[in-house]
């Protein structure tokens, strides 16, 4: 048996739950005091620069980090109690999540120690809001395709083309993108490509906003135009993007928002079933609990598995797969159950309005960050399939 | 194979390499290697693992029998050691001790009943016992008025009807008719049916893993060997997606059943939280029996549907597991209770205590 699936049945520290608490009991205050209302997943307002500023207040961004950046030196295990109980609370973490999650930790890998010191402490104090930088008009899942050119010139590099269906790059400070430095060879097709830190909100670059079909416009189109970046701003190895790629993969694949996207309409639906279910209700209710429950497991089980150091890539790439697929599944399912929730039900309303926005939302979920046909390959890969 | 972790499972592996080899076993239409595995089983305590040393048992951990149940799971093996270590489990709850020999638990299903009338006999029906035909003694949870009683009952004393479950194992109706018990003691406080099956349930769900990790690794290796159109199928991208699947469901088998039987290993009693590790490994594991086992089938194509080949020693067990100790729609109708119970805004609560 292939040793890269097990998942070991790791358990949270007891500092967890202390700190568990501490994250509800500060949700709770900013539940009431109107930051955000977290039935409603669907708000109109989706930054919240000021919430991002309290958390980071709290020390819950960059928790795991090296302290002379800011950080708190906290554990992965940690980091997940923070980022479940967001999730779940539907609190808006737009601003910082993609900073503390992924840009941050490939900063602390790659960038001058200036930068560092420059930037991570701001993602900390949740000032700054980082985009990533990867599909463009005919380059999507396959990444090495990219054609966004960065030429040399005097100090830096200038940049010419269009990155597109990039979340949040309408408010964001930084970008992390992939531009073409040289073109690929003949052994190597990924060859070629840089990573780059971008300032945003700059001359060169204009930001297009996408409408998308939750009726939400948190994509964007943005054009570079003889946009210059100085070489400091080079990331790792020129023209070798493509060995720093993979090890975000697990960070970014195998966390609580993988799978709790559209976790909202299941609570809703046991409210709405009330305290004496009907058998079907009860059996829905249960299955979905039985697999939400196994997920989480796996998906604390790799973060336990990044805690010890290791790069568990199939492992993350699992989670992801079954995660997406059950969360956009989910509200389908809890349509299926509402059928028959009596019309007298208290939140049948707000269920009804959370379904229709999970609906949509749900396409998108086995698409981003990864498509279910890209983690199928790279499952395959680790069975020794190709 | 995974790797052995613990001495129980190493010396487990080893018996089952030896006299359990799952061609070898196949193809014996006499089914002569049972006598030889069970003696061999036996001589290395394993049958015994949950029961005390006190009580003529080998006193292994919860946790590695659980173990231990995970790797006969990846031999999908056809001798009662499942039964018999949760009957040996069963009665040292009341300090019963075991005898030797195959044993089986019952009732084995959350449905069935067995009581104790005043004279001190049980009386009741039990369907679907595992491996009832082959027990020389009974581990029987029944009711009495004052409460729940364990009893050691002699298997000769039931009347049984003999069955097969879908894997061709035997799964059996037992009826028990004012028997006396050899040995009858209450059961300890706290303890009732529901945490006979939940246990038993997770005993399962370990099975159902350790089949789905063979069915995968066995696919794998086929996926590799056979050509078609050419080329090796495992070249063919809907196929490496079908494999990548079922290494999902068999990671979320051992995901479900491994986290449970590590809540039930340190547990101090059986609390919602507990509840709800039994409870979603056997309604996980069961849904991963079905999905996981049709793909291995479809990567096998017809030879995996010929008794020659081995492939149904685990896909049939798998799917014939779920019906023992309460069936995943069972389980999943008493979870969603226990979640209705609660209410909405403790079920991430629950689902976050650990």
């Amino acid at each position: 048996m292939t040793a890269a699936l097990r998942f070991d049945p790791i358990r949270l520290p007891e500092k967890c739950e202390q700190l568990r608490k501490e994250v509800r009991a500060f949700l709770a205050e900013e539940i009431a005091a109107g930051t955000f209302d977290p039935h409603k997943p669907n708000r109109e307002d989706t930054d919240a620069p000021e919430f991002s500023r309290r958390v980071g207040a709290k020390g819950w961004l960059g928790m795991t980090w090296p302290k002379k950046y800011g950080g708190q030196e906290r554990s992965f295990l940690e980091r997940y109690v923070v980022t479940e109980e967001m999730r779940v609370a539907n609190a808006p973490t737009r601003r910082f999540f993609v900073a503390d999650r992924q840009s941050g930790p490939v900063l602390i890998k790659y960038a001058p120690e200036h930068i560092k010191m420059d930037i991570l402490p701001r993602i900390c104090r949740g000032e700054i809001c980082f985009a990533i930088g990867m599909s463009e008009p005919n380059s999507g899942s396959d990444l090495f395709a990219a054609k966004t050119r960065a030429t040399k010139t005097d100090g830096g590099y200038l940049i010419n083309g269009t990155k597109i269906w990039t979340s949040s790059a309408h408010i964001a400070d930084y970008m992390i993108a992939i531009f073409r430095t040289s073109q690929p060879t003949k052994e190597n097709r990924r060859h070629g490509l840089t990573q780059f830190l971008v300032k945003m909100k700059q001359p060169g670059i204009q930001v297009n906003p996408i409408g998308q079909i939750t009726g939400q416009y948190e994509f964007n189109e943005v054009v570079f135009t003889d946009f210059f970046v100085p070489d400091d701003h080079v990331l790792g190895e020129v023209d070798g993007a493509w060995k720093q790629a993979t090890s975000e993969l697990a960070y970014e694949r195998s966390g609580p928002e993988r799978f709790l996207e559209t976790y909202y309409v299941l609570t809703e639906l046991v409210r709405a079933v009330g305290s004496n279910p009907d058998t079907r209700s009860a059996e829905g209710i249960g299955r979905l609990v039985a697999q939400l429950h196994t997920m989480r497991r796996m998906s604390v089980s790799v973060a336990g598995m990044l805690q010890a150091g290791k790069e568990p890539v199939v492992e993350a790439s699992i989670v992801k797969d079954i995660g997406t697929v059950w969360e956009q599944q989910l509200p389908h399912r809890v349509r299926d159950l509402a059928a028959f929730v009596e019309e007298t039900a208290t939140n049948r309303e707000t269920l009804e309005r959370q379904l229709d926005f999970a609906i949509k939302t749900a396409p998108k979920l086995t698409i981003q960050g990864g498509t279910t046909e890209v983690l199928r390959g790279i499952i395959a890969r680790g069975l020794g399939l190709r | 194979m995974a790797e052995s972790d613990n001495i129980v499972v190493e010396t487990a592996e080893k018996i089952f390499a030896d006299l359990a080899d799952p061609q070898t076993i196949n193809n014996d239409k006499k089914n002569s290697w049972q006598a030889p595995l069970w003696q061999a089983l036996s001589e290395a305590g394993l049958p015994l693992s949950w029961v005390p040393d006190d009580l003529g048992g080998s006193g292994a951990s919860l946790a590695d029998g659980f173990a231990l149940l995970n790797a006969a799971g990846r031999f999908a093996i056809a001798v009662p050691l499942a039964e018999t270590m949760l009957a040996g489990w069963l009665l040292a709850q009341a300090k019963i001790a075991s005898p030797e020999g195959e044993m089986t638990v019952l009732p084995a299903s959350p449905k069935d009943r067995i009581t104790l009338d005043a004279d001190g006999s049980l009386s009741g029906r039990a369907r679907g016992v595992p491996y009832a035909k082959a027990a020389k003694h009974f581990a029987v949870l029944a009711h009495g008025k004052d409460g729940a009683v364990i009893a050691l009952v002699d298997a000769g004393k039931g009347r049984i009807e003999s069955g097969l479950n879908v894997g061709y194992d035997h799964s059996d109706t037992v009826t028990l008719d004012k028997v006396q018990p050899v040995t009858l003691k209450p059961a300890p406080d706290g303890f009732d049916q529901t945490t006979l099956m939940l246990v038993g349930g997770v005993a399962r769900s370990l099975q159902i893993a350790g089949a789905l990790e063979s069915m995968l690794d066995i696919s794998v290796r086929y996926s590799n060997e056979r050509v078609a159109f050419e080329k090796k199928i495992s070249k063919f991208q809907a196929v490496q997606h079908n494999l990548a699947r079922l290494a999902g469901e068999s990671a979320a088998a051992l995901a479900a059943a491994t986290s449970a039987a590590d809540a039930i290993a340190n547990a101090t009693g059986f609390n919602d939280e507990v509840y709800l590790e039994a409870a979603s490994a056997k309604i996980r594991c069961a849904e991963a029996a079905e999905k996981g086992g049709a793909i291995a089938h479809q990567v096998h194509g017809a030879i995996g549907f010929t008794l020659e080949h081995i492939l149904h020693r685990y896909s049939l067990r798998a799917l014939a597991w779920r019906d023992d100790f309460g069936s995943e729609s069972h389980w999943a109708v008493e979870l969603g209770k226990l979640v209705a119970t609660r209410g909405a805004d403790e079920l991430w609560p629950l689902v976050a205590s650990r």
